[in-house]
């Protein structure tokens, strides 16, 4: 079986112009298969470039040098490769990523927030909200919130809008930062349920989970960042 | 033959005038609706009194013309007077103010009663010939929309009016397009007047002095105000019938009679009115 | 693997090659090439001087390329060469396929005729002639952008910048445009008016399939609104890609220059 996520000697760095050119090398040669229904849990101390992995992976930041194989439908794409447009059609069927932070736009609701890849994907606002509002409930996001922009909300709420938004479509592969980080203890069973669901259903999860109980309930196995720098 | 005033050319204005002016005039009846600009010569009256449509009858007038002057309908007032004199004195034509015994017929703001035949000419007096002049100041940019057709900013301006006042609100000099092509102000004559602009024999000569240019209207030509389909062009009407003559279908001018309000309504026409009463 | 594959073959809206504006000696922007689809919104960024003014005067057709070509896909499909049509057809597209949106809401509002009028005039340009009709488009699009319907016969001299920003956008999407552009469409409004317009435009874009063209010296707005960035110094193109990665992971010197050096709040 093909892998769904097959990156091969994925190298990157930064260079740093305003900075007297200083470049930093975050990613060596990174080699990770993934199949469907996987969850390969990135592990490794701050600074070996879990977080750059997982936005090299969305298309967030620029592949320095190697491959990033994408199962797009029926077809292979390399991410790298990609031109924005066919990056942007990637995060709209086949990779959903949930940052560490919630992107704030004002004015927006929460419950719009959550329901605007499923807009995207054509669903109607009807459809949407009422996914979004049983999403947003699951994660005991309290409903006088959800007509609310969240700007105000605590660190934690907004976290929970960031994954009902991540888990609202159905995507092959998944991206996780730290999806539990400013959640209390049923919150974080929330998520693992909602963890376990899609990973029922075939989607590959690549994650970052510095909650070790966490790690241990999903993740399949583990990619030692050291691994990519060692090889380097 | 009357005597001419000596040291002038027949009709005040020179032959190689007379010759541009008239070429004007040929692109103008050759282009409907269209203004042709011309080299406006220095009259012996001010600008905003008819050098215009003097301009254009002086170049058209023969000697065996016979010619009406109107101003607001009237053979007889200040102005009318004036520039019959005039051509009297320069060109030695015989004047009339039977609209039926005129070749060539001068006016100022009103087209007359008595249907014109073929024939005939109507000069026109004309303030500001540009219809778009309200709403673009530049003359490049309304050469450019009269060329590419642009007129739908016209129809803004109705707009307006509907919008404020529920109706449209231009009662004269009301804009029409020619030959379903240019849009054209008729001058102001008053929107009752529009009507008896479509189809007409006669030929239509429009002339302004000031602004220096001249456009025309040949016989039998489509000439169709400016409406909304929810708002159709519609004349004028009046309650009241010709105090002297009787017409209840003739432009009326209201008269004040006394200090108390006393009032009458007379043909704004004195020659339709008069033959009337005759 | 196979090779890079075409996700569609939906064809480019817009197609721009070696575009060139010049003023005399003088070089505004030099040598642009890009395409643009449908739906999607670009972002051009840069400072005072930067190029991206003149780049979009060439493309909104106001003022002619000293080289290079802008191909605009037609509503029946065929590829013009812009300034190849006739000026008829030229002046047609900006009244109905296209709109622009200037900085300064006056020079694209006419400040003498009420509301309604402004946001009908082009349906009357185009031929309308049924007063309750045009009136009821006109009050349906000042519902759209948020302007109280009552101001519909009021003067746009009467109205706050912001709103004043707002019916010009109205006046211009009225006529269902397939490309907009807009200048610095934020330019001088008060932060709050600014976050109402952006989500304003957010929404019309998705919610009509728009594709628009964005300057903007602001990279908040052009991350907000924009699908891809085109980052100009100079005159010339000098960064561009997907507006994330260019903000977030800047690979030329300038753009990293200006990213940084963004104030956060």
């Amino acid at each position: 079986m093909a892998p769904v996520l097959d990156i091969r000697g994925l190298a990157k760095s930064f260079t740093l112009h305003n900075q007297g050119g200083v470049t930093l090398p975050v990613l060596a040669a990174v080699d990770l298969a993934i199949q469907a229904g996987e969850c390969v849990a990135l592990h490794g101390r701050s600074g070996t470039g879990k977080s750059t992995l997982l936005r090299t992976l969305y298309g967030n930041y620029r592949v320095g040098s190697g491959e990033v194989w994408v199962r797009h439908g029926a077809v292979q794409i390399d991410l790298g490769r990609a031109s924005p447009r066919q990056v942007i059609e990637l995060r709209r069927s086949t990779i959903g990523y949930v940052s560490q932070f919630l992107h704030v736009i004002p004015r927006v609701a929460a419950l719009d927030i959550v329901a605007e890849p499923m807009r995207a994907r054509g669903l109607s606002v009807a459809a949407a909200h009422e996914r979004a509002a049983a999403l947003l409930s699951r994660l005991n996001v309290p409903e006088r919130l959800w007509h609310l922009a969240p700007a105000t909300f605590s660190g934690g709420e907004q976290q929970r809008i960031n994954i009902a938004r991540g888990f609202a479509v159905d995507y092959p592969i998944l991206l996780l930062d730290e999806p539990t980080a400013s959640l209390d203890g049923d919150n974080r069973a929330s998520v693992i349920g909602l963890i376990d669901e899609v990973l029922a259903r075939g989607t590959a999860i690549v994650g970052i989970f510095h909650d070790g109980e966490v790690r241990e309930r999903v993740a399949s196995r583990l990619y030692d960042m050291n691994e990519a720098k060692a090889a380097a | 033959m009357t005597q001419t005033l000596a040291g002038y050319n027949f009709a005040y204005l020179d032959e190689q005038t007379k010759r541009m002016i008239r070429r004007a005039i040929l692109k103008a009846v050759a282009i409907p609706g269209y203004q042709v600009p011309f080299g406006s010569r220095e009259m012996p009256l001010p600008y905003g009194w008819g050098t215009g449509g003097i301009q254009v009858t002086a170049s058209i007038i023969g000697r065996a013309d016979v010619l009406k002057v109107i101003d607001q309908g009237a053979d007889d007032t200040t102005n009318a007077i004036s520039i019959r004199r005039f051509f009297a004195k320069t060109a030695g034509v015989a004047t009339t103010e039977h609209t039926a015994d005129a070749t060539i017929i001068q006016t100022r703001h009103r087209v007359p009663e008595t249907p014109l035949r073929a024939g005939q000419i109507m000069v026109y007096q004309v303030p500001i010939p540009e219809p778009l002049r309200w709403l673009e100041p530049r003359e490049t940019e309304t050469r450019t929309m009269h060329a590419l057709t642009e007129y739908g900013a016209m129809h803004v301006r109705f707009y307006e009016d509907i919008a404020h006042y529920g109706r449209i609100a231009t009662t004269y000099d009301y804009p029409v397009i020619v030959n379903d092509r240019y849009l054209m102000r008729p001058s102001p004559i008053p929107k009752f007047d529009n009507p008896k602009l479509d189809m007409s024999p006669a030929l239509q000569l429009f002339g302004a002095g000031r602004e220096k240019r001249i456009y025309a209207v040949p016989p039998f030509t489509k000439v169709k105000s400016l409406d909304f389909q929810d708002h159709p062009f519609a004349i004028e009407s009046w309650d009241e019938a010709c105090h002297l003559c009787g017409s209840t279908t003739s432009f009326l001018d209201e008269v004040l009679t006394d200090d108390q309000g006393g009032r009458m309504f007379v043909c704004s026409d004195t020659d339709y009115c008069r033959t009337r009463t005759s | 693997m196979s090779a890079l594959p075409m996700l569609d073959d939906e064809p480019p809206l817009l197609v721009v090659e070696g575009l060139t504006v010049a003023y005399g000696n003088r070089v505004g922007c030099r040598d642009v090439g890009f395409e643009l689809w449908p739906g999607e919104v670009l972002g051009i960024v840069g400072e005072s001087g930067s190029g991206k003014t003149s780049l979009l005067n060439a493309l909104s057709a106001k003022i002619e390329p000293a080289a290079g070509t802008i191909h605009y896909r037609l509503r029946d499909g065929t590829m013009a060469d812009l300034f190849g049509l006739s000026e008829a057809v030229r002046r047609q597209l900006l009244r109905t396929d296209w709109g622009v949106v200037h900085q300064n809401p006056r020079d694209g509002l006419r400040l003498t005729v009420s509301a309604g009028a402004n946001v009908g005039e082009r349906l009357m340009a185009v031929g309308a002639r049924h007063y309750g009709e045009i009136r009821g488009s006109a009050l349906d699009w000042l519902g759209k952008v948020e302007i109280d319907r009552d101001r519909i016969d009021d003067r746009p001299s009467s109205f706050s910048g912001g709103m004043q920003q707002r019916l010009q956008i109205a006046r211009n999407l009225v006529t269902n445009p397939r490309l907009v552009f807009m200048d610095e469409p934020t330019g001088g409004l008060d932060v709050s008016v600014q976050a109402r317009l952006l989500d304003l435009i957010r929404g019309l874009v998705a919610d009509l399939g728009l594709s628009a063209i964005i300057v903007t010296h602001d990279l908040a707005v052009a991350r907000l609104l924009a699908h891809r960035l085109m980052v100009m110094r100079g005159g010339e193109v000098v960064e561009s890609g997907l507006t994330d990665q260019v903000l977030d992971d800047p690979q030329h010197p300038y753009t990293q220059l200006l990213v940084s050096s963004i104030l956060q709040v």
